[in-house]
């Protein structure tokens, strides 16, 4: 295991590689589920005002 | 050829729908691809034979890449039809594109460096193909000041979609460049003729990883345009009835 984390030497420049890929891959789900409920959210006061009116 | 399919998807409602129901059969996918290419990249495919375990910064770096091109064709595609066409909801798959594919550049860069400093000695050179690929990240990122920085909608539209035209050029100049020009990186390894410069255990992972990223990258730029379409259209009768009728929670 302690083998597999080092990757022979070269564990700070492959592991930065692989959780920056992935944190920016959550980061754009997170960010796009973010832009769809600003969305409903701002779809919906619409609907209420109007119906207020 | 009948274009009734193009019209349908031109229709923000049905778009809308469309795409929700499309988005959870890429998600699952491309969540399985992406675990089954990064543990035979990381864990399973053997160390090369000269850059040792370093070379495993290909598993991430090479799909990087490729989703960072690819999205740009989509992008610039999807622009086109919109300019031509008149249609919101491309210029909502176009604008869907961009942040993504920007995402993607930029690890392909970040993980290039984190790659050329070991093997090259160098963080970075002003090379062909590194040189090239940091304009495509200035492309999105003009595109997306430039979208960001017009209020009206519909001439950000047409704005951004003139650079995102204009931008496709560099797409074959950084594929090429390695071809073109001597360049310190490495000549394509994958699809080659005589077939991959690596044994199966290397570029099976490899190539789960690029349909992974690529399944990834439909799924969220599809959530986006949803997303972009629902703000589009928030005044319209179809999202009343889709929120109200539809019993879809915010």
């Amino acid at each position: 295991m302690i083998e597999f984390l080092a990757m022979s030497g070269y564990a700070a420049y492959v592991w930065p590689s692989v959780a920056l890929t992935l944190a920016l891959m959550w980061a754009n789900v997170m960010w796009a589920k973010q832009l769809a409920r600003e969305a409903k959210a701002e779809a919906l006061r619409r609907i209420a005002s109007q119906d207020a009116t | 050829m009948n274009w009734v399919w193009f019209h349908r998807f031109g229709s923000p409602p049905y778009f809308y729908s469309v795409a929700g129901r499309i988005v959870p059969w890429l998600a699952w996918p491309a969540t399985l691809l992406i675990i089954a290419g990064l543990y035979g990249g990381l864990v399973l495919a053997p160390p090369d034979y000269q850059q040792s375990d370093a070379a495993r910064i290909m598993y991430v770096h090479v799909p990087a890449a490729y989703v960072g091109l690819m999205a740009y064709v989509v992008m610039a595609l999807a622009a086109a039809i919109g300019l031509v066409w008149r249609l919101k909801v491309s210029h909502a798959v176009a604008a869907g594109c961009a942040p993504i594919g920007a995402s993607f550049t930029a690890v392909c860069l970040v993980t290039g460096m984190l790659w050329g400093q070991p093997m090259w000695g160098t963080w970075w050179a002003w090379d062909p193909r590194l040189v090239s690929m940091l304009v495509l990240l200035f492309f999105y990122l003009g595109y997306l000041g430039l979208r960001g920085a017009i209020d009206d909608t519909a001439r950000a539209d047409r704005a951004s979609a003139v650079l995102a035209v204009v931008g496709v050029v560099n797409v074959p100049i950084v594929h090429y460049s390695v071809v073109w020009w001597n360049s310190l990186h490495q000549g394509p390894s994958l699809l080659r003729k005589g077939g991959p410069a690596m044994p199966a255990s290397m570029w099976v992972p490899l190539v789960l990883m690029i349909f992974g990223c690529t399944f990834y990258f439909y799924a969220v730029m599809l959530m986006r345009a949803r997303a972009e379409v629902m703000r589009r259209e928030r005044g319209g009768q179809w999202v009343r009835d889709l929120l109200i009728k539809g019993g879809e929670n915010p």
